[in-house]
């Protein structure tokens, strides 16, 4: 990534700077997407202005457990991730693949190609920005990869509001980022009695760009000590953790571990984990047609390894057990995704603990499972 | 939309029922034929608005741009492919996977084992073994099936096997009113035959069960595993390690293999629902 001497110069954005950000994507033709209060949740919005940020709210999560606080500091980004995450917006709940139209005995393929949003993502946590990066590498795994599409412009928010149900800074991938990341600005947001300002940091030409259009004054070396404070108090603030690399992949050796059949009484198999996992990737492709059967298309909708259909084969399903599917979830998360991409396919956001109606917390499972294999389960947690 | 995701056009030029619910249908392309395929690796074919299934090539050497499958009947996709007839037009995508590379294996003894419907994958092997006879040992090949009418091709086998001087033995579970062959597993008629394990190389498919089974018995008969390869049945829905469906373990079956050889497979059959 090519760095401009703007980048090696922070800045102080205030409403007005951000708004002029904003303003700035928008003019480039990007559709801006950020954070905003979707109900009575946080989500993933269009964001016209600096008013569609959730200002003000900032959230408790638990296992199974998520409501909205308000904040008495207005901070724009002052929550932890909800439940929806960036892939929805880069690869679609349903897309359709190609369409058929019946002639004759036969059919014709129709090329439709459809054309691609040029997106700028405001506000993409550390642990959403790593979980871009691995869903990258598992398109890029693949003998055919997607047709490429323009790279989104990224801006991420480093952490400062972690949820209780937050373990990234265990598995590295958050609160804060890098200085090699992969985005193309960085902000934290400082907010105090006497102000609320971003500091900027730009990590590309086009983040540098933007940043330029900006009103902005140049950050002090305190305005970069609180940043890094800020990271650093998030950090500190998570309650819950990874195993390591090694501990976690050790789990595809034990099978047998008397925890899968403890973790599997309390699952329910709704699929929700994976739904909200922003690296979960598995799709079922599914077969339409129109009422008259002169159309048929071909769509990849999101999928769930916890559902029968995800495994069926003629005669049933390999993972007929709840045991199996919820074992192949979690081994899959942690273990087998570094054998197959060369990294862990869990980035900390806690999303699935929050989001799951039976309160499993991914973190106590795989300590359970790295634990003596001898010992047996207890109860685990209950909502 | 990249080349193997969307299906090519061939008509059905050949059509043969080989039991009650099993069919062999040939196809050649209407325009442009997908790339070529090697013995082992699979095709996503695809019924006009009922869906897609992976099937293997059950010939790939036959005439240029002609394609050989043999398909049973076990769910809605299969039965629509089954039932198709001389003139009809089918989606095929691929081809996929890592197939057999019996080459690899040239100068060595050959052992195949099918089960079932099983034998269907290794046709393109046996055709191989056949057309490169002087380049490959003593060969052996073991047939097993539920029933005598659940042996497929197995005149045709006997008349490859007097080609190419094979040893082939042929034995069902449940044998039927004029059934005069051995009865039992296909492993018990791997206790029988002579192998030369250091020298001898197998190709195995079949079941599951039977796969695990037949691999622990060569495994206990000396061959090394990395010289056994099997081919795993997955839903594969993708064929390019996207859809995430074919995963057993760390593998994507649908690249990784169908065909793996022992030292691959690890113990991940000896679990049951991995």
């Amino acid at each position: 990534m090519v760095r401009s001497r703007h980048a090696d110069r922070p800045v102080l954005l205030d409403g007005l700077g951000l708004e002029a950000i904003l303003g700035e994507l928008r003019r480039l033709g990007h559709t801006v997407y950020g954070p905003t209060r979707r109900g009575a949740a946080i989500g993933l919005g269009e964001l016209r202005s600096v008013a569609d940020l959730p200002a003000g709210w900032g959230d408790e999560q638990a296992p199974g457990r998520y409501r909205l606080r308000p904040r008495d500091d207005g901070a724009w980004f002052g929550h932890a991730v909800g439940a929806d995450s960036w892939r929805r917006l880069l690869t679609p709940p349903r897309e359709v693949l190609w369409r058929a139209r019946r002639d004759g005995r036969g059919f014709e393929v129709v090329d439709e190609p459809a054309e691609p949003e040029t997106l700028a993502l405001v506000g993409v946590r550390p642990c959403d920005l790593a979980a871009l990066r691995i869903q990258q590498r598992v398109v890029a795994a693949s003998p055919e990869p997607a047709p490429s599409t323009p790279r989104p412009f990224v801006a991420v928010v480093e952490c400062g509001a972690p949820a209780a149900t937050c373990f990234c800074a265990s598995t590295g991938d958050g609160p804060g980022v890098d200085d090699d990341a992969d985005a193309d600005l960085v902000l934290t947001e400082l907010v105090d009695a006497d102000r609320h300002v971003l500091v900027a940091r730009a990590r590309s030409a086009r983040g540098a760009a933007v940043l330029a259009t900006a009103p902005a004054e140049p950050a002090s070396r305190d305005d970069l000590d609180a940043a890094v404070e800020v990271v650093r108090a998030a950090a500190g603030a998570q309650v819950r953790r990874l195993p390591d690399a090694d501990a976690c992949r050790s789990i595809a050796d034990r099978p047998d571990h008397p925890r899968w059949a403890d973790v599997a009484q309390r699952c329910l198999s709704c699929g929700s984990c994976t739904l909200v996992c922003p690296t979960c990737f598995c799709v079922v492709v599914a077969d339409h047609t129109d009422l008259a059967g002169e159309e048929a298309w071909r769509e990849a909708r999101w999928d769930t390894c916890f559902s029968l259909d995800h495994s069926f084969i003629h005669g049933g399903s390999i993972r007929h057990e709840l045991l199996a599917r919820y074992r192949q979830w979690l081994t899959h998360k942690v273990a087998t995704w570094w054998d197959q991409f060369g990294t862990s396919g869990c980035v900390g956001c806690g999303r699935c603990l929050t989001w799951c109606p039976a309160a499993i917390d991914l973190t106590e499972e795989v300590a359970a499972l790295v634990a003596d294999g001898a010992t047996t389960a207890t109860g685990g947690a209950s909502p | 939309m990249t080349a193997r995701l969307v299906p090519h056009r061939y008509r059905v030029v050949g059509h043969r029922a080989c039991g009650p619910d099993v069919a062999t249908i040939d196809v050649r392309p209407l325009e442009a034929a997908i790339g070529p395929a090697e013995p082992g690796q699979f095709a996503m074919l695809w019924a006009y608005g009922v869906g897609e299934v992976p099937i293997s090539f059950r010939g790939v050497d036959a005439q240029p741009r002609r394609l050989r499958f043999t398909i049973r009947d076990v769910g809605e996709v299969s039965h629509a492919l089954v039932g198709l007839r001389t003139g009809d037009v089918v989606g095929v995508r691929g081809p996929f996977g890592r197939g057999w590379r019996p080459e690899t294996e040239a100068g060595r003894d050959v052992l195949v084992v099918a089960g079932g419907i099983g034998v269907c994958p290794l046709w393109p092997v046996v055709s191989r073994l056949r057309a490169d006879r002087n380049r490959y040992g003593r060969l052996v090949v073991l047939v097993g099936a539920r029933t005598p009418a659940d042996l497929l091709d197995v005149d045709e086998l006997r008349r490859w096997a007097a080609i190419t001087g094979a040893d082939l033995r042929v034995a069902v579970d449940r044998p039927a009113p004029g059934w005069h062959g051995p009865v039992g597993l296909v492993t018990d008629l791997l206790d029988e035959v002579d192998l030369h394990p250091e020298i001898t190389s197998a190709f195995v498919c079949g079941p599951e069960v039977m796969m695990a089974a037949t691999g622990r018995a060569l495994l206990a008969r000396g061959l090394a595993p990395e010289r056994v390869r099997v081919s795993l049945e997955r839903n594969m829905a993708c064929g390019v390690r996207r859809c995430g469906r074919c995963q057993l373990g760390r593998l994507f079956v649908c690249v990784d293999g169908p065909v793996v050889d022992l030292v691959e497979l690890g113990d991940l059959l000896e679990v049951a629902g991995r």
